[in-house]
């Protein structure tokens, strides 16, 4: 498909390379589709049949296009990654409010004839929406705009890039259709089948060559601390990615696999995934964005640099055993808990350090919190990091586990970090992202984004503190004896117990959402370069370029 | 085997560990690195718009 003429921009070799990939892979799922096993891999088949073709197309779209300028910094991708997070951020967030008022009550919105509708399905999807939709495009186009500034150079591959971008968003397309059709493997926060996992490896593996290609070019000698944790996150997800999903399918026409794990292994593999997920995924990922997008925003170095190097090795280095806390009093052998236990004592030193860095990059600025709400909205999601990373280790100790796990208590400790942390972060990287990617001078309206603050800082409360009355009562019902030695309650009976706290969980969620449309409107009018009138905005550097 | 592995798992790696985070106190405290880590913090706050790539 290289074009020779000079008007036209033809295919480079990465262009090439993708293309002959995808056509492969459209000949490799005719095949499948035509002797497809099961309806359901015969529906994947198409979903890339079509996702190949519309990729081959746009191929020859770009070739045939003038040539355009490819000296500066690539920011086009960027932009396209604020637009896929906004997306899956609301509908990850509307699925979660359905399925909490679904807790509430069981059928609302449930419907007989609509299997895809009930909880079980909807779970997986609301989970996957908000981690790997929501947060990996905004992990993905944070670490593309920041690899380059802090390098001073252009992003590596030409059009890999692109390809990491589409073919994440077609992971995530594949992984959500799946949960609604039935596909699962039945393994938590990594559900996609082994035919998803693959192309995600596949997808990954260019993400991290890129990453690497961006550094390797780079004009500034020292890799900023930024780089290293969004370094971490893609290596480390890559290995957790491929030994939990290890398994073999029945055939390559089938959706079905088989781990080639089991037992004890089994379960201590997937917590040692899971919780790496947690701390690579939402941890180490959304720290990358701490230290860059707080002394950007603040106009201050990070507090202090050394501290951020102790931060970085013995985070990486203590996360990666933590997992074990999630098997107490299980088959797993107790001096394995008891390591698991002592690890996550120890995140608190690095998880600590890690806040007070970030919170301290304010020192001297402390007046920025009144005038800017994204700045205020970024450094309450670094305290929301600091409370949540010290409820899990006290939550990780075995006595205390005894009392909390498989009580809400753990939904409303993974929310205090997910709405809090991971979400607030983001939040502030996509207000500071969009005008400086659009060249606006400010947001559209900074009313708005007090409006968010507000409304979603109370959702969060409302969700963490129900939650966390909700599991302690919960699990105090679980545990209680009568005079004679038999159980206090019997299961239904704590399940109705917890009725109002669900009534107020979903109520929370409602503003959490209703928060993230206020974003989008925000956000999108900001695009456009609309400023809302009559608003005081205060003289405050907010292109890159007018930082000192 | 079992208690090879646990005991390297338990003593071994508590030794390594110890090693390895006083060699990242030394390279973050030394004081040779100093002007490295000031010019480094000053890195996300240094880039100019758009200005010289590649």
């Amino acid at each position: 498909m290289a074009n020779t003429r000079v008007a036209q921009r033809g295919l480079g070799t990465d262009g090439m390379l993708i293309a002959l990939f995808l056509g492969i892979g459209v000949f490799y799922w005719l095949l499948v589709a035509a002797r497809a096993m099961d309806p359901l891999i015969s529906f994947h088949a198409y979903v890339f049949i079509i996702a190949f073709t519309a990729g081959l197309f746009g191929l020859v779209m770009y070739a045939t296009k003038e040539p355009g300028d490819e000296t500066g910094y690539q920011t086009a991708v960027v932009k396209a990654g604020t637009f896929a997070s906004m997306f899956w951020g609301v509908a990850g967030f509307l699925v979660g409010v359905i399925i909490a008022f679904q807790l509430a009550f069981p059928n609302f919105l449930y419907f007989d004839e609509l299997g895809w509708t009930n909880f079980g399905r909807l779970r997986p999807l609301h989970t996957s929406a908000v981690i790997f939709a929501f947060g990996g495009n905004v992990l993905i186009a944070t670490s593309f705009y920041v690899v380059q500034r802090t390098c001073r150079a252009r992003l590596a591959g030409g059009l890999a890039p692109w390809f990491v971008f589409w073919g994440y968003n077609l992971f995530i397309v594949v992984a959500a259709t799946g949960y609604l059709a039935g596909v699962t493997q039945s393994r938590e926060y990594a559900e996609p089948e082994w035919y998803a996992d693959l192309w995600l490896t596949l997808v990954w593996v260019v993400y991290l060559l890129t990453f690497l290609g961006t550094i390797w070019k780079r004009k500034e000698p020292h890799i900023y601390v930024a780089n290293w944790f969004y370094l971490s996150f893609i290596v480390t997800i890559a290995m957790l990615h491929i030994v939990n999903n290890l398994a073999w399918p029945v055939s390559i026409f089938s959706s079905k696999s088989y781990s080639l794990f089991a037992g004890v292994q089994d379960a201590l593999t997937q917590w040692w995934y899971g919780h790496n997920a947690v701390g690579f995924f939402l941890t180490t990922g959304f720290l990358a964005i701490m230290y860059y997008f707080i002394p950007k925003r603040a106009e201050r170095p990070v507090y202090s640099y050394r501290l951020s190097i102790v931060h970085f090795w013995s985070l990486i280095f203590i996360y990666i055993w933590a997992g074990p806390h999630h098997l107490h009093y299980t088959a797993l052998p107790e001096w394995a808990q008891t390591l698991g236990m002592t690890f996550s004592i120890m995140l608190w030193m690095p998880s600590w350090g890690g806040m007070i860095n970030g919170l301290m990059t304010l020192s001297g600025a402390w007046d920025k919190l009144r005038t800017d709400p994204v700045l205020r909205m970024m450094v309450v999601s670094v305290a929301f990091y600091g409370m949540s990373t010290f409820e899990g280790p006290v939550m990780s100790v075995r006595a205390v586990n005894s009392l909390s796990h498989y009580t809400d208590w753990t939904i409303g400790h993974v929310h205090s970090g997910a709405l809090g942390w991971v979400g607030y972060i983001s939040f502030g990287a996509l207000y500071c992202l969009v005008p400086w990617l659009w060249k606006r001078k400010d947001l559209y309206s900074r009313a708005l984004v007090e409006w968010h603050f507000w409304i979603s800082t109370i959702g969060i409360v409302l969700y963490i503190t129900s939650m966390w009355v909700s599991g302690i009562m919960q699990g105090l019902m679980w545990r209680a004896y009568n005079a004679f030695g038999f159980l206090e309650f019997s299961f239904v009976e704590t399940v109705e117990a917890m009725h109002p706290y669900y009534i107020i969980r979903g109520t929370g969620g409602t503003l959490f959402l209703i928060g993230a449309l206020i974003m989008a409107y925000n956000l999108w009018r900001t695009a456009r370069g609309d400023l809302r009138a009559g608003e005081k905005r205060p003289a405050m550097a907010m292109q890159p370029a007018l930082a000192e | 085997m079992y208690e090879t592995l646990s005991s390297f798992a338990q003593t071994g790696g508590l030794i390594l560990f110890i090693i390895a985070f006083v060699l990242v106190l030394i390279y973050a405290l030394a004081p040779g690195n100093r002007e490295r880590f000031e010019h480094a913090r000053r890195i996300p706050l240094e880039d100019e718009e758009d200005g010289d790539v590649r």
